[in-house]
């Protein structure tokens, strides 16, 4: 190839643009880490071993090893993480048996001209935007569950614990059923990618040999596709982790009890955040704030490792032609 | 030898084949009627993961179309949020979308360009470029709420932009970056090798190749990638809330004048319990919902079409 100069100012120009999203997201970490750092400092490890938060914003400001707090205030997030773990463990233990019983609808079951449409419907439940659900559940889902499900579930299954009452509110249950709607298509699309690649003579194999469809579909379909599939839930558990507005509408605005049943009031990390920033700014120590985003550094650590690995997941699955398919 | 010794293992199993036909055993026979009907119960399973998976969606789209259309009125669609109207909500949003767009797509197409072609001629570059896919992930899976609270340190108050449409639309142009990026790389890298060795063949340099060649035959690909990256930050709404802030008033300016969006109506009026309120509520979210499905639709149509070829 002719090298010429302008080719070297063509590269240099695109090479600083795509150095410019290394720069955002190490900005971002940075400005988080700087103002969590009198936070850090001052909580120490009680941040992620107390359940108490109360940020105590009548207090006087005093001063402790040159740190500013208010008097009287403790930070400690255990609530926030229980709820946050909690209603992803919901939203997962839902989405799964949901979202595989659809891709295997889908690669296995239905002829292809029904499998078209009804794929394309479960992608346009990842093209609502989530403040949407937040509505809907707020509206539809949230009364029905307090008036009727929920009820019925406290009088029928109350020999387990997370079912037995009081029903206070619709609850970490109503988070997690709308969390679960979101990441379905997410388990659904990327399962039915994987088992589809299944090779043809594997399954033709598995079929002359007598196995029924389920049997086809559990003793190869299944296996071949399962590092996959594995990586689709855990990009959804990501997504319900990080997830903000369809929780945020549904929360409480500052929780302080840890869940004990399924209609708890709850409030996750991410729906703490949200409601709370204005509050914070109140605190003329700005410890409150710098709480917060130490929390917010704890949810991004959380949904980075969760995300790194279900990609890597997936990539295997994929194997050598992971490159042929796009990925949202 | 051999053959002896496989008479040998025969011998017992003699008798069996003596017996009836493994058609003709009622165990065998039942145990394929029982193996037929676990396939039957699972297909029903699969379709009732179906109907239940559908269920909520059908139930969102009638409902918000339904009440969404029932609230249609000129005064709301013309109207300032003040005199419970949406049009600086939806100016804002219309606002807030391009000068995100305008944002995302010289650095993520540029960004995808460097990946895809330049990325692969020493190790150095090698290294910087799967960095850069591996932060650009990590930026795609960031929930949208940290980088909410980022834009409000930094360009709300550091910078002192207030809040404001060019803070907001900074914000949700990162967001959109990630998608502008990856889509760029894959379309480019989709262009035949033939062809870009027919183009060095003529002499053309890699920046003439690039520009006349790949760019143009990837743009199908690269567009749809635009598409669904505006899909995404229509339907945003965590981080704007604390960048954008909200007005009650069509927009005045990029800095320090806040500005009205659909998502926020939504997020704010959903919760008051007025027919006022939710009206408005209902008919911003008929408006979301119908924008971001179509914009969302259109792009995965066209990437299923792109990962084809």
């Amino acid at each position: 190839m002719v090298k010429r100069y302008g080719d070297t100012v063509y590269k240099s120009l695109t090479l600083i643009v795509a150095a410019s999203s290394i720069l955002f997201i190490i900005s971002a970490v940075a400005v988080l880490l700087f103002n969590a750092y009198p936070s850090i400092i001052s909580n120490g490890l009680g941040f992620f071993t107390s359940a108490n938060w109360n940020p105590s914003l009548s207090g006087t400001v005093e001063t402790v090893n040159g740190i500013h707090r208010l008097t009287g205030s403790s930070f400690g997030i255990l609530v926030f993480i229980a709820d946050t773990l909690a209603s992803s463990a919901i939203a997962i233990l839902l989405a799964v048996p949901a979202g595989l019983g659809v891709a295997i609808f889908l690669t296995e079951v239905a002829p292809r001209r029904i499998a078209a449409p009804i794929s394309f419907m479960v992608e346009m439940l990842a093209g609502i935007p989530s403040v949407v659900y937040g509505f809907w559940g707020l509206i539809v889902l949230g009364p029905y569950l307090f008036n009727t499900v929920e009820p019925y579930l406290a009088e029928h299954l109350s020999f387990i614990p997370i079912f037995s009452g009081p029903i206070s509110s619709p609850g970490l249950l109503s988070a997690g059923i709308i969390l679960a709607i979101m990441i379905i298509p997410i388990v659904a699309s990327i399962s039915r990618d994987m088992m589809a690649r299944t090779p043809k003579e594997s399954r033709e194999g598995a079929k002359a040999l007598g196995l029924t469809r389920w049997e086809v579909t559990r003793r190869i379909v299944l296996p071949y596709a399962k590092t996959g599939i594995v990586g689709s839930i855990v990009l959804g558990l990501g997504r319900a982790l990080g997830e903000t507005m369809a929780v945020a509408m549904l929360a409480g605005s500052g929780v302080q009890v840890l869940p004990k049943s399924l209609y708890y009031p709850f409030s996750t990390i991410a729906s703490y955040m949200v409601l709370n920033l204005d509050a914070a700014l109140t605190d003329p120590s700005g410890m409150y704030l710098s709480a917060i985003m130490e929390l917010g550094l704890v949810l991004l650590a959380i949904t980075v490792t969760v995300n790194v690995a279900a990609r890597l997941l997936i990539k295997q699955g994929f194997a050598s032609s992971s490159e042929n398919v796009v990925r949202v | 030898m051999q053959i002896e010794s496989e008479k040998d293992g025969e011998g017992p199993k003699g008798s069996d084949i003596a017996r009836k036909l493994p058609w003709q055993d009622p165990r065998v026979l039942f145990r394929y009627k029982l193996r037929r009907l676990a396939d039957k119960m699972v297909v029903a399973v699969t379709i009732l993961a179906v109907v239940v998976v559908l269920y909520p969606l059908l139930d969102i789209l009638f409902m918000f179309f339904y009440r969404g259309a029932l609230a249609i009125s000129i005064p709301r669609l013309t109207g300032l949020t003040l005199q419970f109207g949406l049009a600086n909500a939806i100016v804002g949003t219309l606002l807030l979308v391009s000068l995100s767009t305008i944002i995302a797509v010289p650095l993520g197409v540029l960004g995808g360009i460097y990946l895809a072609e330049f990325s692969a001629q020493d190790q150095m570059s090698k290294t910087f470029a799967g960095t850069v896919r591996f932060l650009s992930d990590v930026l795609s899976g960031m929930p949208s709420i940290l980088l909410g609270y980022v834009g409000f340190l930094i360009l709300v108050i550091d910078f002192g932009w207030g809040l404001s449409p060019l803070a907001g639309g900074l914000i949700l142009s990162i967001l959109m970056l990630p998608y502008v990026i990856k889509t760029t790389e894959l379309s480019i890298r989709k262009v035949p090798l033939k062809l870009r060795e027919a183009a060095t063949a003529l002499g053309a340099t890699k920046t003439q190749m690039v520009n006349r060649m790949t760019f143009p035959l990837a743009l199908p690909g690269i567009l749809t990638g635009i598409i669904l990256s505006m899909s995404i930050s229509i339907g945003e709404t965590a981080p704007l809330l604390f960048t954008a802030g909200f007005s009650n008033y069509y927009p005045c300016g990029l800095t320090n004048c806040q500005v009205g969006f659909l998502t926020y109506i939504i997020y704010t009026f959903a919760k008051i319990p007025t027919t006022d309120s939710l009206s408005l509520a209902y008919l911003s979210a008929f408006l979301l919902i119908s924008f971001s499905l179509v914009l969302n639709m259109t792009a995965r149509i066209g990437l299923r079409r792109l990962s084809k070829i």
